[in-house]
């Protein structure tokens, strides 16, 4: 395929991707470094009320948006450096937080509050979605044959379900008094409120991605058990292998490569982590990354939306995303190299 | 085959597994299963504290809305022969009414007029038959299980739910489309060269593929607010505002799916034997030619798996429509955080919660009808490495 036709056939696409994913990247580069406010003007404004010996007045000094010659108001547009991440990143009150050695202080703060949950819940889901995961498709290769379509078609429903209303409907089982938390105060014999403090929400929130995500885990790995070399399960039972060690040395590494795609997909979309937040309403206690960006750019009371603090907020997420990624892209591309894909 | 004695599990790993397996189903179809029956029943009965108020509904039994045994017998009946249906006369017929090459859109036609059917029958026809065989049978037909269907209404009909759900087919229908056919084009060379640059295309996209959608919002959120003027050079009067327009969230959508789809597609191109093209260009075939008779026919089940998760984004998809489409133009999944986000009654949330069932049910069927190709598209990238 020569040059011409491969730039036909690939163009469309790269195209897109240049002007919807590259070209967003470079502004949101920009703004984080640029402030866009509406022009004021300082204006000594006199009023007067009538007072019963007669007016008083006072003049005053206020400050008054700027409107062009068509109504618009009239905004203007700075360069201010690093301001817009510091405003983000807070150093001046995280610094002295750690000074004083109170890591809570330190995680009051909204980005560090963010960052600090976005990366416990991607560490802490990876090994539960890959054990979870590999647990089912070993227990579903070892059911007979007439079950195996129905049990796949169940484990299906929690992955394909829109990940805001699988939030939701975790969250009805639990909220206020659902029949789960009836049962857990039933069972522990006390009240208990789990939407009331941070962690609790948080383990609903690990259940519920291990929930969604253990299915995908699982129809990997189940595919991967179909191909295991039966010769050398055979050669593993003459030599004497246990069953635990036929799957410690023989199955698992050659489940390897599965298992670092689902953790590389599974990391990039725990990163991710947004729809929890909306779903179980916690922003009062526990923010992500992708979710502090989101809030910035809602408009507020009046209107507005912090867009450079949103990018510089955008900027660091992708910083991170990028130096989690990067041991797992240099084996890709180390594979690439010796022909493997 | 049959199992050699002395390689058959032990008893206790057979339990082990066959009751991990069954807890496994419960956990996977219980929060799904339970909205659903909440969504039927009075705001009293489905949050009451008592599993089997929320089951069996006295409140709302107590208030005459209720299901009769002949009730139940009969919508069991329609449920089942609406499956038998689904998985027979009508695969058949879609598979021979639309012309080749068109069968994903014949599916969604037909998988459209069987709902629509299913709904006529189901909530508008069998009510008539079964009340009037109440009124005969007595004690037979007298209600035994809280059932109604008034939070429905109240969601499709009262608060205006068909407008989101039009948005959202839109965009849906919309992302599957030019999704599919700009990413075809680039999987199918992608998989044939095997080039430094279709190299660092993959990588490139793999990179995209991990960026979290806020961030690439925040680049699109103030040009599009402002597109009018910014565009008012080149278009004059006419240039539009791109922000609340579904096509812009067409084109945001397909660019954000564009990196999965064009590995996806190009994992289906690499099985399929490069042998077929080369054969057809020797025949005199140029690429386009090649791809257009000898590919394309054999392309379509990759294609299809690769649209149903396209279909998926662009249905889940809650970051992006509810930031770029306004609150009063939203698509089905933004929209109904308004219910949860008001609750101020508990009819709310059981409306809210109707509103989940309702999002929910298609992806149900879709995987009722899709299980096959959904399994091959989550394997497809995996087992290639």
């Amino acid at each position: 395929m020569n040059k011409k036709t491969f730039a036909a056939f690939v163009g469309p696409s790269v195209v897109m991707m240049i002007l919807f994913i590259a070209i967003p990247l470079i502004f949101v580069l920009i703004q984080s470094f640029q402030v866009t406010q509406p022009v004021t003007e300082l204006v000594e404004v006199e009023k007067c009320t009538p007072g019963f010996t007669g007016q008083i007045c006072e003049t005053k000094i206020e400050t008054r948006q700027m409107f062009d010659d068509a109504g618009n108001p009239l905004r203007q547009t700075k360069f201010v450096g690093f301001d817009s991440y510091n405003k983000v990143l807070e150093l001046q009150r995280a610094g002295a937080a750690l000074a004083e050695g109170s890591i809570k202080a330190f995680l009051q703060i909204d980005f560090w509050k963010a960052l600090r949950f976005t990366l416990t819940f991607t560490l802490i889901t990876l090994p539960l979605v890959l054990g979870v995961g590999l647990l089912i498709a070993l227990a579903v290769n070892n059911a007979t044959q007439r079950i195996k379509g129905p049990i796949i078609f169940i484990s299906l429903l929690p992955f394909i379900i829109t990940p805001v209303i699988g939030a939701l409907a975790i969250r009805w089982l639990f909220i206020g008094d659902g029949i789960l938390t009836a049962a857990i105060e039933w069972y522990l014999a006390r009240d208990v409120a789990l939407f009331a403090q941070g962690w609790t929400i948080e383990l609903m929130m690990l259940f519920y991605r291990v929930w969604h995500v253990a299915p995908f885990a699982f129809v990997v790995f189940y595919a991967g058990l179909q191909t295991v070399n039966q010769d050398t399960i055979e050669s593993a039972i003459i030599d004497g292998a246990s069953r635990f060690e036929r799957l410690r040395y023989v199955i698992i590494p050659h489940m390897m490569p599965l298992v670092v795609f689902v953790a590389l997909i599974h990391l990039m979309d725990a990163y991710r982590a947004f729809e929890e937040i909306v779903g179980f309403s916690s922003q009062a206690h526990i923010i992500s990354l992708q979710w502090l960006t989101y809030d910035f750019l809602q408009a507020d009371d009046s209107g507005n939306r912090s867009i450079s603090r949103a990018s510089a907020s955008a900027m660091l997420t992708m910083i991170g995303i990028v130096l989690l990624l990067f041991p797992l892209l240099r084996k890709t591309w180390q594979d690439y190299r010796g022909g493997k894909i | 085959m049959s199992v050699p004695k002395a390689l058959a599990q032990p008893l206790s790993l057979k339990l082990a597994s066959a009751g991990f397996l069954t807890f496994w189903c419960v956990l996977a179809a219980f929060p799904i299963l339970w909205i659903a029956v909440l969504s039927f029943k009075e705001p009293i009965d489905s949050f009451s504290a008592n599993p089997f108020n929320v089951i069996f509904g006295p409140v709302t039994l107590a208030k005459g809305k209720g299901l009769s045994a002949i009730d139940i017998i009969a919508g069991l009946a329609v449920l089942y022969y609406a499956v038998r249906v689904a998985v027979g006369p009508l695969k058949r017929a879609v598979e021979q009414l639309t012309p080749k090459g068109f069968l994903a859109f014949g599916w969604l036609v037909g998988a459209a007029i069987f709902a629509i059917g299913f709904l006529i029958i189901f909530v508008g026809f069998l009510p008539l038959v079964t009340s009037f065989l109440n009124g005969l049978l007595g004690p037979l037909g007298t209600p035994i299980l809280g059932m109604t269907i008034e939070h429905y209404q109240a969601v499709w009909i009262d608060n205006g739910f068909s407008r989101n759900f039009m948005n959202s087919m839109i965009v849906t229908a919309g992302v599957t489309t030019v999704s599919l056919t700009v990413g075809t084009l680039a999987g199918y060379a992608l998989a044939r060269a095997g080039t430094m640059l279709a190299f660092s295309i993959l990588i490139a996209a793999l990179i995209f593929r991990a960026l979290p959608h806020s961030v690439l919002v925040a680049g699109y959120l103030p040009v599009f607010i402002n597109s009018a003027e910014i565009l008012a050079p080149l278009l004059g009067e006419n240039a539009p505002t791109l922000y609340g327009q579904p096509v812009a969230v067409i084109a945001v959508l397909v660019a954000i799916n564009q990196p999965f789809t064009i590995w996806m597609l190009r994992s289906f191109f690499q099985n399929i034997p490069a042998e077929l093209d080369e054969a057809a260009r020797v025949d005199g075939c140029t690429h386009f030619q090649a791809f257009r008779w000898v590919i394309m026919p054999v392309m379509w089940p990759g294609v299809i798996t690769t649209g149903l998760f396209s279909f998926l984004l662009g249905y889940n998809d809650f970051l992006v429509t509810s930031l770029l489409l306004d609150a009063q133009n939203q698509t089905m999944v933004p929209a109904i955080t308004g219910y949860f986000n008001r609750e101020t009654t508990t009819t709310d949330q059981v409306e809210a919660v109707a509103a989940a069932v309702s999002i929910t049910a298609p992806l149900f069927l879709l995987v009722m009808i899709f299980q096959r190709q959904i399994v091959s598209g989550l394997t497809a990238g995996a087992v290639k490495g």
